[in-house]
């Protein structure tokens, strides 16, 4: 028998009989297609939604709190558990805005390799998202498909950093490795299957009949109000505004790679399932650019991953242990951390879920006075308030899915 | 002189700076070295006072008065084409100038620019929402409430967001400890077991890192293990721990410490 306690519920999760016959529904926070720990108080008409809550919090961490308690280089790993499912494209975009407040110049090998991870990264956050929607949908194969073409890149990444999900792979002020011996094969053979890959989930979906029903005419986000709830990425592109920070703002070598910016004026489910579609094809082509480049690098004989710094960044680890006053460095950087310049940063990443930013306001000390996460998930959730109603049961799942929101990054 | 350090800010603290060390600052340009932005200022200075200007790492940065700060928002949207609010926040002075500083961070994907917005207001002070221009600071500001305690002005829903509708204090303030205050060490016990439980349970560990050397219930020691709920004194026996399967594994003889010989003879 049960012990009676507290834990018994205060309520049900449905509640019928209101005055206006208006029936609440609890949706979540434990929704297999909920994509984590998202609570959503459905008002009913029938089957139709007249007012949505969404209800986030669950996985609260207080990040902002912990970055304020800790050194520089010590916060990275803590990015990892933002969105988890592309790690690096956090550890990117911090270490970028902290490389903005000191003014650091990443030598270009180090960049090279950013992007190829960078790269990996969204494709493996896009084939994720490809995997869970379609089996929220109820499309098992696609997601077994796309999930065993995610394994491999995550096998890559375990070879590059040793770890699949969270990564922690990109330093303040470089990378700490270079890419293994069998990265560019593997890379190779992997991005040479892809796009017959991705052209058997579009035979699977394009023409899905059931596909078409959840995803055409569902969830239309109007331009006017993407730019108003602060929608990037994808959920942007997909409602007309062709804005992508790697292109628009270029950071490390983006402006070197040819590739386009998919969008469509569509704005519903269908239009921003396109375009993750498309956008694996063209991570694709950079991938391949960024090889030649790499390879351009390995010719040049350019071999720094770091860049030279001694008063932010450590000396290479020959120097440290060769040099003395490499390692009194070291250990001063370690055990007291980096003192960056005076001042405030806002630098904005194009992650895979949107503009991933960062906002650090820096007094001069080893902590940060205030950090900022922006990100793109937590107002792609907001958005619910405004494009669930008049929706129905069943387009939740599929509205959900699509705006590709992690509650890692939601309540940080 | 002694440098000032705020006593409520309990956030970590560096051990040790060196005392002449004087912090570089991040260059600051004036406005004019960028056109648009020079144009930008000119229409936000026609319709509202503006404290400060500068551009810092490629951003222009104004400083207004926090009463302005609707309509300076409604200026930069439709006039000044920076369609999105991306983020804003507040940032905690308490300590050293007696209120909070607000940042609003806009973006113009036509002219490729962002403007950081930014106001001071004193303690117990509220802002003017901004949600009927931007929808994205519906969810902002109730960020912003609960992390801070500031209120905006208009919001329709001013709810906590992140933190439990019920919890008391506010987690970004400079004083409040990163594990927590008393408040949150109860919170979750009075929730699930009661207020009258708290003896028997006691408040929960909210430090991730303690581990309490008398505690049998929560914790072993290596190398020291006593059935769960042995009250410990310190005197309980070592016990020997041994990580090699009986009769070793192929090609290592198995290592018993009690046959082995230490050797300490420096001439051996």
């Amino acid at each position: 028998m049960q012990v009676k306690n507290r834990l018994t519920p205060f309520f049900e999760n449905i509640t019928f009989d209101r005055e206006d016959n208006e029936m609440i529904l609890n949706f979540g926070p434990q929704h297999p297609s909920a994509h984590g720990q998202l609570r959503l108080m459905l008002h009913l008409q029938q089957e139709m939604i007249v007012k949505a809550h969404p209800d986030i919090g669950y996985l609260h961490r207080g990040m902002e709190k912990m970055a304020e308690n800790m050194i520089y280089n010590e916060f990275m790993p803590t990015t990892d558990r933002m969105d988890y499912i592309a790690s690096s494209s956090n550890n990117y975009g911090f270490a970028l805005a902290v490389e903005k407040l000191i003014g650091l110049e990443v030598p270009r090998r180090a960049k090279v390799i950013r992007m190829m991870l960078l790269e990996i990264n969204r494709l493996m956050s896009h084939l994720f998202w490809l995997a869970t929607t379609a089996l929220d949908i109820g499309a098992m194969t696609v997601f077994l498909f796309a999930f065993r073409e995610r394994e491999y890149l995550m096998d890559i990444i375990e070879g590059y950093c040793g770890a699949r999900l969270t990564h922690a792979a990109i330093r303040i002020g470089g990378v700490p490795l270079d890419i293994q011996d069998t990265f560019i094969a593997q890379l190779k053979t992997f991005l040479d299957k892809l796009p017959q890959n991705i052209k058997d989930y579009e035979d699977l979906l394009d023409t899905n009949r059931i596909w078409l029903m959840r995803m055409e005419e569902v969830g239309v986000i109007s331009k006017e109000m993407a730019l108003s709830w602060g929608c990037t990425g994808p959920m942007l592109r997909a409602s007309g505004v062709a804005w992508d920070i790697r292109k628009e703002e270029p950071y490390e070598l983006y402006d070197e790679v040819e590739f386009k910016v998919p969008y469509s004026d569509k704005g519903d489910n269908f239009a921003r399932y396109r375009i993750y579609m498309e956008e694996m094809r063209e991570s694709a082509k950079i991938l391949y650019q960024t090889i030649d480049m790499y390879e351009e690098c390995v010719k040049s004989n350019q071999t720094e991953l770091m860049a030279h710094a001694p008063k932010y960044v450590s000396a290479p680890k020959l120097d440290i242990m060769t040099q003395n006053y490499s390692l009194m460095q070291h250990f001063v950087l370690v055990t007291q951390g980096m003192r960056p310049p005076v001042g405030e940063v806002y630098v904005a990443t194009e992650s895979p879920k949107g503009e991933l930013g960062f906002y650090i306001n820096s007094q001069g000390g080893p902590y940060p006075y205030r950090l900022k996460l922006r990100a793109p998930s937590f107002w792609h959730t907001g958005i619910l308030t405004d494009l669930l109603p008049g929706h129905y049961i069943p387009d939740v799942v599929s509205i959900i899915g699509t705006t590709n929101i992690v509650f890692g990054e939601v309540d940080r | 002189m002694r440098a000032y350090k705020p006593k409520d800010n309990v956030q970590a603290k560096a051990y040790y700076t060196d005392r002449y060390y004087v912090s570089p600052q991040v260059p600051k340009l004036h406005v004019e070295s960028d056109e648009i932005f020079a144009a930008d200022l000119e229409a936000i200075k026609a319709k509202v006072d503006v404290l400060d200007a500068y551009i810092q790492v490629e951003q222009m940065v104004v400083f207004i008065n926090p009463s302005d700060n609707y309509k300076v928002l409604e200026l930069l949207r439709d006039e000044c084409d920076y369609t999105q609010l991306s983020e804003m926040s507040a940032i905690d002075w308490l300590a050293d100038r007696g209120g909070f500083e607000i940042f609003y961070q806009m973006l113009s994907m036509n002219k490729r620019k962002r403007i950081r917005i930014k106001m001071f207001i004193n303690k117990g002070e509220a802002v003017n929402s901004v949600e009927k221009l931007f929808r994205s600071a519906d969810w902002s500001e109730r960020e912003m409430f609960d992390m801070f305690g500031i209120e905006a002005n208009g919001h329709p829903f001013m709810k906590r967001i992140l933190m439990p509708y019920d919890w008391q204090g506010y987690p970004l303030l400079k004083t409040y400890p990163l594990q927590g205050d008393e408040f949150a060490a109860w919170y979750e016990v009075d929730k699930i077991y009661g207020k009258e439980a708290r003896d028997i349970i006691g408040p929960e560990l909210r430090d991730t890192a303690k581990v309490d050397r008398y505690d049998s219930e929560r914790f072993a020691r290596l190398g020291h293990e006593v059935p769960k709920g042995t009250k410990i004194t310190g005197n309980e026996p070592k016990n020997e721990q041994n990580y090699q399967e009986e009769g070793g594994v192929f090609m290592i003889k198995k290592f018993d410490k009690k046959d082995s010989v230490v050797v300490d003879d420096p001439q051996r």
